[in-house]
């Protein structure tokens, strides 16, 4: 991917995460579809749990948000967005991807994918990747980069406190 | 009204398709005549699965084949059917509405009441058809992706104590294996490492132990395992196996005492409604484990509770479970009609709040 727009940042507790996916989230709306990279523990789901519960609260709806890993999709309705949580670790084929319904979400709804290597060529256009990873010290290395230059202007605010 | 009830349960939520026909005359244990599962094996699906079964289309083919099987294994034609039950959700939408387009089709086609069951509800209600239980009893219902304490009160009342609040007892496993390098899944590899290792070499955190109610938090104990693991590579250049059976030990204590004393709590808790026959039911891959139900159980002769856990075969997704709260709706006159809809989500108890991290208190999981 050539990174029109990219930005690396440190969260030095879980709460930096929180509040960085809080002010991301009223930013979105359908179509938008957030990619979650890093290995296990790195955050991804601790991040897209806030971001979700920061919507739903905003929408006055409360409700679980649990781990997707093996119910591979959870949705969401937070007023009139819907949004996906999915985990595509478990998938063992690009065509399952289809048959979950992926493509057609990444048009209508709010979509967070974790595990996104397994959408291969299937990966939206202009997707907002979130890469995480452990350090040393409990604090989180996060890298936020996409091929459309959009995002600068959408995450603007977001991304200079906390780095 | 000892009339024998016989049901035709379908089930295609989750990972598995099934079938299963079960015959039930009031006052009586029910009988399972047949349940035959497809796709999986019983240890896959017992740990939640590993290869999920996506494509409608396939979950559509293989229900007719169970439910013919399950048919022949009963010796029975769908003529002598009473009524088809169907999980109607929560689950992937694609094989929920393939099972209910085939209840459909047979409870129209042989002219059958059809009956809408709630997935969790199914696994809830087992211990009813496995143990014969009276109505209130405890239930920690641990399945694939779900871990919560249920207060069972009727076939259509559930009450939510608490529950995990990110990741179920037994993705924490898998992914303790995943991070380990030891085959999934975790379940039963994990606990094997763990009965060699030394459970006091590593402190594992106990998340919010300390704090009141039944909600659980798992996630945190793989990122406390990463770093031990990661430093023990800094140190040596690699982990030894007495390294990895030690992590796994430590590992399966914290999830042991998280799961003890929540049970403890909410047993607490359900012994405020003085049943006659306290009953804790434990259904799932967690109840198999048996350093965790070891702990359980004492905790249950501590306080004078009962312990009791379905066979897995019946904790496992199928659809004998199915079939079974088919009887109990069925009895209660809660049929559905043609209109019964797939339901991705569907929660056993909108009652009770969301768990917690989730309100208004701020994203504090």
């Amino acid at each position: 991917m050539t990174a029109a727009f990219a930005h690396s940042l440190t969260l030095p507790l879980p709460e930096d995460t929180a509040a960085l996916a809080a002010c991301i989230a009223p930013r979105l709306g359908p179509g938008d579809v957030l990619l979650l990279q890093g290995p296990i523990g790195a955050g991804k789901t601790h991040f897209a749990r806030s971001l979700i519960q920061h919507l739903l609260a905003q929408a006055d709806a409360f409700e679980d948000v649990p781990s997707p890993t093996f119910t591979l999709v959870q949705t969401y309705e937070a007023g009139d967005l819907e949004i996906w949580h999915a985990d595509l670790y478990r998938l063992s084929h690009p065509d399952d991807v289809i048959e979950l319904g992926l493509i057609d979400a990444f048009e209508s709804a709010l979509c967070l994918v974790e595990w996104p290597d397994r959408l291969a060529d299937l990966t939206p256009p202009g997707a907002l990747v979130l890469g995480f990873a452990a350090n040393a010290d409990d604090s989180r290395a996060l890298t936020i980069a996409s091929d459309d230059p959009r995002w600068a202007a959408t995450l603007k605010g977001c991304l200079d406190d906390t780095a | 009204m000892n009339k024998p009830l016989t049901i035709l349960g379908l089930e295609s939520s989750c990972d598995d398709t099934a079938a299963a026909v079960l015959r039930h005359i009031e006052g009586e244990p029910a009988e399972i005549l047949s349940s035959v599962v497809a796709g999986q094996t019983e240890l896959h699906a017992a740990y939640g699965g590993v290869v999920p079964e996506i494509a409608a289309r396939a979950h559509a083919e293989k229900l007719d084949i169970c439910v013919e099987q399950a048919l022949i294994q009963a010796n029975l034609t769908l003529a002598q059917i009473d009524a088809i039950a169907v999980t109607a959700g929560p689950g992937l939408i694609g094989g929920v509405l393939s099972g209910v387009m085939c209840a459909k089709g047979l409870a129209a086609g042989a002219g059958k009441p059809l009956i809408g069951v709630n997935h969790l509800a199914g696994h809830a209600l087992t211990p009813r058809l496995t143990d014969d239980l009276r109505f209130p009893y405890l239930m920690l219902l641990v399945s694939g992706g779900h871990c919560q304490f249920l207060l069972v009160r009727g076939a259509q009342d559930f009450t939510r104590l608490g529950g995990t609040i990110d990741d179920a007892p037994g993705e924490a496993f898998d992914k303790t294996a995943r991070l380990l390098g030891l085959p999934q899944p975790g379940g039963p590899s994990v606990e094997a490492e763990a009965a060699r290792g030394d459970e006091s070499r590593f402190k594992f955190p106990r998340p919010l132990l300390n704090r009141p109610g039944c909600d659980m938090s798992f996630s945190g104990l793989k990122t406390a395992l990463l770093r031990a693991r990661d430093q023990i590579v800094d140190e040596k250049g690699g982990i030894t196996v007495q390294d990895r059976t030690d992590l796994c030990a430590g590992f399966q204590a914290a999830v042991r005492d998280v799961l003890a004393e929540k049970s403890r709590r909410a047993i607490e808790e359900y012994l405020t409604l003085s049943p006659a026959d306290p009953v804790l039911a434990v259904a799932g891959g967690v109840a198999a484990n048996s350093a965790i139900r070891a702990k359980l159980e004492t905790i249950c002769a501590e306080t004078g509770t009962r312990f009791v856990a379905p066979p897995l075969s019946l904790c496992t997704d199928n659809a004998a479970m199915i079939a079974w709260a088919g009887v109990e709706l069925y009895r209660a006159g809660q049929t559905s009609g043609m209109d019964l809809a797939a339901r991705p989500r569907w929660p056993l108890d909108k009652t009770s709040p969301a768990m917690l991290g989730s309100g208004k208190k701020g994203a504090k999981a």
